[in-house]
């Protein structure tokens, strides 16, 4: 249930902080299934406007078709003042499917339990990566459901609704290598902007903001890539108490004096201790890297708004400049004319849209991180007092023989 | 809210179901099993006698062949060490009578039993039943500390020099608290000469600490690093835990080697002593013993149970060895996490620096703070995963080697009847020592792994108001 609540905290309230209270258009990935290289989600579609046909209705979607549909926003110039909600990252089973691999190719010196132990673990985590994958393509729907501009796009509604599939298919290799192209590009031509002399930030607030987002997104990366250290260390420490339960099991198993009963006590203990270390670890996961990726990657999507904006000022720059141009020649003055006011407005619209949208962000910002932090510190409370409980219970045994 | 998910199969299995539990449950269960291989073997593999220590890191001995040169090597070594000296004979008499003796040093001192009584401290006069009586009583008044290691001289020719202090009310003794200097050679001198008195005659002398080249030779050097002061630390452990076992021994106790040891100011050098090396002995030891293993032994009834704790001790030394191994694993990715826990702190702190919410910026800087904190405890908890129970495992491996070649090496033995019996009364002792200082330091263990947890729960209860203050 875990990976499906994170999804749902992480959730944005752009519009109202209790999203619930919506119910117009409500979406949800209400099953998944992993067969070899894809996976195919469920969406269902609760809603009562007009668009739809039916009240509820479902159809199954892969990953492909939800970057069609984010690319989509990002390429309709209606949306550029607006944060597109960044997309969710693509399945990834490889690494966990490994290691079951080579678990399954035995390894003459561990024991059957052992095995089955540590076979159990390698499965929770290949559920658990399918959990996390399920609910960011979910929360990514549900922003877009959320939002009033967002969610009466065409396509969307499309994505929601439509039957069959989508017949988009993976980017081929030429698409992939314009669009990380398009990348350097765009981020070569914000250095550019930014440096220009001609282009003087108007307005403070978008000042500070860019100054901001920079760093925060630097360094909110850093965070959630240790934060992954972190966690996977936790893990690897949960995962050594298997071999030392199971050596404490066979001595306990072949001791025939007082210890027998110790170390069958210590063993018991170990395997105890391993399931709430790993506890421990998959809600640092879920609780702290998880959000900390989100964000992550949320603030790259609003650094894209930003970068758009300063596009736009550009662009209006440049057409005060062919304006002044035009009027001193005294040739093509109403096209100039005409151009630079499109620009403006514009220019405008998008800076009125940004500011509400970077706003938005920082409260979704503030509010996931205190529900984050809050769940986090009261499960490590919680695992913290089981574990000392255990520890309690185990000494009073062993101390009690004699 | 859709109740049923399909999970996804692992390989090209069909998808199953799966069911969520309640927390405090696992979370996850899977009725999934693809897998069709399974492990080849249960039984973990044996591991080779010859790697008695896991904590060595000097190079290993000469390669051990019965034959003139080794003999000499020690003739000329246990001339120093010893107290009294007989003469020697080469023991690998050629001789078919069952009394074949697996050559060792020790045995190279006392080579026949009617001369045994010349090189046999005097103590053994004393009446058996009082040593006894004290070993049952178990009030064995004597504490040993070593501490405070301290490097004398400089370059290639320095050493480390530890206290070693005696805290005890036992009459022996001529003070009820002393203290001395000695160094790691001094050590090994001492064991060598428990040894060649006690081993032979069916005691359990407790093998001394490993030498290190490596070690000591950054230590010599002047390498003021934390490998090297790790490295003195975890030696002065070490040697604390061997004299601490030596001394509960009712009848090494009583020696008097072991007295000058603790009491004198000043100690003939031991030389030599790199053949001597406690588990330099037992891997020479246990190679010759299984040399002697294939020659043919008479066998009679007493031999059952000796069969029988040897293969106890067998199986005991595996699991152990396995145990250690693993215990070493959870000691590398403790620290590991500390490390990484540190780096996350650093980070967490730039973000609350970047974060331009007042509130959740401070509370960022707080979590910066407890992780930091927490970092500390995994290194403490490593610490004491290390000291307390790799190193007791460790010990334990090396003492089950000694008994194992105990129970080997008496098998021949011509007065075989008083042998035995000591032999018995010790593996017996043995056996008891060992349920209490496993117990013990278990006991310790897990107390250390509450204290954490209790640490934990203080920096978490802390951070929480912060959290919820995030306006």
């Amino acid at each position: 249930m875990e990976g499906r609540q994170a999804g749902k905290e992480s959730k944005p309230s752009s519009v109202s902080v209790d999203l619930q209270g919506d119910s117009s258009l409500q979406v949800e990935i209400s099953d998944a299934v992993s067969e070899r290289d894809k996976v195919k989600f469920t969406v269902q579609t609760k809603s009562c406007l007009p668009h739809f046909t039916q009240l509820e209705f479902s159809v199954v979607r892969q990953h492909e078709e939800f970057i069609w549909l984010h690319d989509a926003y990002v390429e309709n110039e209606e949306y550029a003042g607006l944060i597109i909600p960044p997309a969710p990252p693509r399945p990834d089973f490889e690494a966990s499917r490994e290691k079951l691999q080579k678990l399954g190719e035995g390894d003459s010196s561990i024991t059957r339990e052992e095995f089955a132990k540590m076979k159990q673990e390698l499965e929770a985590e290949y559920l658990a990566i399918f959990k996390k994958t399920v609910a960011m393509h979910e929360v990514f729907l549900q922003r877009l459901a959320a939002h009033p501009t967002l969610r009466r796009d065409h396509n969307f509604f499309v994505f929601l609704e439509y039957g069959q599939d989508l017949s988009v298919r993976g980017k081929n290799r030429k698409e992939l290598l314009g669009g990380y192209l398009r990348n350097i590009v765009k981020s070569a031509d914000e250095a550019l902007i930014t440096r220009m002399s001609g282009l003087k930030e108007v307005d403070d607030f978008f000042e500070h903001e860019r100054t901001f987002l920079l760093e925060y997104h630097t360094r909110i990366r850093d965070a959630c890539l240790r934060a992954d250290r972190v966690m996977y260390s936790h893990k690897c420490l949960a995962d050594d108490y298997i071999p030392i339960s199971a050596a404490l099991n066979s001595l306990g198993v072949q001791e025939v004096n007082q210890l027998k009963m110790s170390f069958l006590k210590l063993a018991e203990f170990f395997e105890r201790l391993r399931k709430l270390e790993g506890r421990v670890a998959s809600d640092e996961d879920l609780k702290l890297s998880d959000m900390l990726r989100y964000y992550m990657r949320d603030s790259q999507a609003a650094k894209d708004l930003l970068y758009r904006r300063l596009r736009a000022l550009a662009d209006y720059e440049n057409a005060n400049k062919a304006l002044d141009k035009a009027r001193t020649r005294n040739r093509e003055v109403r096209t100039a004319e005409s151009h630079q006011q499109r620009c403006c407005q514009r220019f405008e619209r998008l800076s009125d849209s940004a500011k509400q949208e970077l706003m938005d962000f920082k409260s979704r910002r503030v509010i996931s991180f205190r529900k984050n932090l809050i769940e986090l510190a009261e499960l490590e409370l919680k695992h913290a007092k089981a574990s000392t409980l255990l520890l309690w219970n185990t000494l009073l045994t062993l101390k009690g023989e004699p | 809210m859709a109740a049923e998910r399909e999970p996804p199969p692992l390989g090209d299995a069909k998808p199953t179901d799966f069911e969520e539990l309640e927390d405090g449950e696992d979370l996850f269960t899977s009725t999934v099993s693809t897998l069709e291989s399974s492990p080849s073997s249960p039984e973990p593999a044996s591991l080779p006698a010859e790697d008695v220590s896991t904590n060595s890191n000097g190079p290993k001995p000469a390669e051990v062949v019965l034959d003139d040169d080794r003999e000499d090597l020690f003739a000329e070594a246990t001339e120093e060490v010893s107290l009294d000296s007989p003469e020697r004979e080469p023991i690998l008499s050629s001789e078919p009578s069952p009394a074949v003796t697996p050559v060792t040093p020790t045995t190279l001192i006392a080579p026949r039993i009617e001369s045994k009584s010349m090189s046999a401290p005097v103590i053994f006069d004393r009446s058996r039943e009082e040593i006894e009586e004290e070993a049952n009583g178990d009030v064995f008044d004597i504490e040993i500390g070593v501490s405070d290691p301290e490097k004398v001289g400089d370059g290639m020719n320095a050493y480390m020099a530890y206290r070693v202090t005696t805290k005890t009310s036992l009459s022996m003794f001529s003070k009820s608290e002393f203290s001395v200097k000695r160094r790691f050679s001094d050590f090994l001198g001492l064991h060598s000469k428990l040894a060649s008195k006690y081993l032979h005659v069916g005691y359990i002398v407790p093998p001394a600490p490993e030498k290190s080249i490596v070690g000591m030779t950054k230590v010599k050097v002047g390498k003021e690093d934390s490998s090297s002061t790790e490295f003195v630390e975890k030696r002065r452990a070490a040697l604390e835990r061997y004299l601490q076992r030596t001394v509960k021994h009712p009848t090494l106790l009583q020696d008097p080697d072991l007295r000058q040891f603790l009491e004198s100011s000043e100690l003939p050098r031991a030389v030599n002593t790199q053949a001597l090396s406690g588990a330099g002995i037992l891997r020479m030891v246990n190679k010759a013993a299984d040399a002697v293993n294939k020659m043919t032994i008479k066998m009679n009834e007493s031999d059952a149970w000796f069969e029988e704790k040897q293969q106890q001790f067998e199986n005991l030394d595996q699991q152990l060895r396995k145990l250690h191994a693993s215990v070493e694993a959870l000691v590398c990715h403790r620290k590991e996490l500390s490390a990484n826990t540190a780096a996350f702190a650093k980070s967490a702190a730039m973000l609350g620096n970047s974060e331009d919410h007042t509130a959740l910026s401070r509370a960022l800087s707080q979590l910066a703070e407890v992780e930091e904190k927490i970092d500390q405890l995994h290194q403490e908890q490593a610490f004491a995963d290390f000291y307390m129970f790799s190193e007791l495992l460790s010990d334990y491996i090396r003492l089950i080697a000694a008994v194992k070649w105990e129970a080997k090496v008496q098998q021949g033995e011509r007065d075989f009847e008083q042998i035995s019996k000591t032999i018995r009364k010790e593996v017996g002792r043995f056996e008891k020592e060992r349920v209490k200082d496993f117990k013990t330091v278990i006991i310790k263990y897990l107390e250390s792994l509450v204290q954490t947890q209790q640490q934990l729960i203080k920096y978490w209860e802390a951070f929480l108001p912060e959290a919820k203050a995030i306006a």
